[in-house]
């Protein structure tokens, strides 16, 4: 199942509906990263609240995706991991380093904003 | 790490239901051997008729015997418990007049055959002396004495007849195992009773989760910390951060003194994962000892955000999430 992209003003937003085949996690990847740059977006917002299961893969696929975003010159925000998810990625060593994180929508939102003010 | 951890089988409940199987056996064994029992005494009959006593009619004399001589007994039981340098921690009165019931009891449980009361008795007994930090091995060492003083006094009164000797004692050392091993097995089933009260107890007062401003959590941690409390601190921990929607959190470990390695890479995780649902971490009042075994497995200070004392953390949490405490006086 793809994951649609969505966009909002300066900032898109990719919510995962449900687990994801790593084939879904990369055509993810290689659409927000078209797209950043497409919609001249400052701001991603990648929303796994409904994950339920974070494996290595998806885990550093998101990784790459906030580091490529990086270099395509915006900020990007991982939201809404559960925390059951969030203590088994850290006991795997998958702790996402160097990538924003936020409860949820909202304050990745909120995070986005008050960055873009910064920079302004 | 401090904590003790039960087993997960309790030798005590085991040992019990051992107890209440044996009858049973018993029974079942004898009706199996009747028939060659039956042939064994028909053989006998008329050679030996001292067999006549039943054991229920020794212990009976064995009974009246240790009634008899009770002050004699109780008081040589009590020297030999001072010789002993047992009850260390119980004063002499105290060890006199546990040791008159202890004997009352045991003579008792040797007539009647009945250990319920022997039992309900060493488990109040326990009840009493455990928090005054009597040993296992002093409970089940006072009781092997009073075996071994009873066992003297009937050596004595028997010496002439060598054969009646070894009836009563026949009769007697299966009771006395049967007492000593219930007066243990209530000592240790009241000691794991407490421990497990102990545990719930610690369990159910050691992870709060307080909210101080909007956004702002406290998670105060007291006392030891075990692989157990750690994981159940980092759930509730993490749980709260989603329902109070908390952007910083202040863990403060002021009250615990040390953590071994894997509680502290634990702490560390907790850290980590904190941070994954998008709250900072701010960590305060490390012991000298905590920030040792943090140093030692290496943590990437870049990560752990660490303020001397709770005060200082909650300043910082605060400077965090943008409010800033100000004096009526400078408002004016």
């Amino acid at each position: 199942m793809e994951v649609p992209i969505l966009k909002q003003g300066e900032v898109l937003i990719a919510t995962f509906q449900a687990a994801l085949s790593d084939a879904d996690l990369e055509h993810l990847r290689r659409g927000l990263v078209q797209q950043v740059v497409k919609f001249r977006s400052r701001g991603v917002i990648v929303d796994v609240t409904a994950m339920d299961v974070m494996d290595s893969f998806a885990s550093r696929t998101l990784r790459e995706i906030a580091h490529m975003i990086r270099l395509r010159g915006a900020e990007t925000v991982i939201v809404g991991i559960q925390p059951e998810v969030a203590f088994a990625m850290v006991q795997l060593g998958l702790t996402l380093e160097d990538v924003a994180t936020a409860l949820d929508l909202e304050e990745g939102l909120a995070y986005l904003i008050e960055k873009f003010k910064n920079i302004d | 790490m401090v904590f003790v951890g039960l087993p997960q089988g309790d030798p005590g409940v085991l040992l019990v239901q051992v107890e209440a199987v044996r009858p049973k056996e018993n029974r079942f064994m004898s009706k199996r051997e009747n028939a060659s029992r039956d042939l064994e005494a028909r053989s006998n009959l008329g050679g030996e008729m001292g067999r006549s006593e039943a054991p229920s009619e020794l212990l009976r004399e064995l009974v009246a015997h240790l009634r008899q001589n009770r002050t004699l007994l109780r008081e040589e039981w009590v020297v030999r418990i001072t010789e002993t340098r047992l009850l260390t921690a119980m004063t002499k009165e105290e060890i006199f007049a546990e040791a008159t019931s202890v004997y009352d009891s045991y003579v008792e449980a040797l007539e009647t055959e009945a250990f319920e009361a022997l039992q309900a008795y060493a488990r109040n007994l326990s009840e009493r002396i455990i928090p005054r930090g009597v040993e296992t091995h002093e409970v089940v060492g006072i009781v092997l004495l009073l075996r071994d003083v009873l066992a003297r006094s009937l050596f004595a009164k028997y010496q002439t007849d060598v054969k009646k000797l070894n009836r009563i004692l026949d009769a007697y050392e299966p009771a006395a195992n049967r007492i000593a091993n219930t007066v243990a097995v209530g000592f240790v089933q009241e000691r794991e009773r407490v421990i497990r009260q102990q545990q719930e107890a610690i369990r159910e007062l050691s992870t709060p989760v307080l909210q101080v401003r909007e956004r702002l959590l406290i998670l105060p941690i007291i006392g030891v910390i075990d692989p157990q409390r750690a994981r159940q601190l980092t759930e509730q921990l993490l749980r709260g951060i989603r329902t109070n929607r908390a952007k910083v959190v202040v863990i403060d470990i002021t009250g615990v003194a040390a953590m071994d390695v894997t509680v502290a890479n634990h702490l560390v995780q907790t850290v980590e994962a904190s941070r994954l649902l998008g709250a900072t971490v701010i960590v305060t009042g490390l012991s000298p000892e905590i920030a040792q075994t943090l140093v030692t497995i290496g943590v990437d200070l870049g990560k752990m955000n660490t303020v001397g004392d709770l005060q200082g953390g909650i300043e910082q949490a605060e400077r965090l999430l943008g409010y800033k405490v100000v004096t009526l006086a400078e408002t004016r």
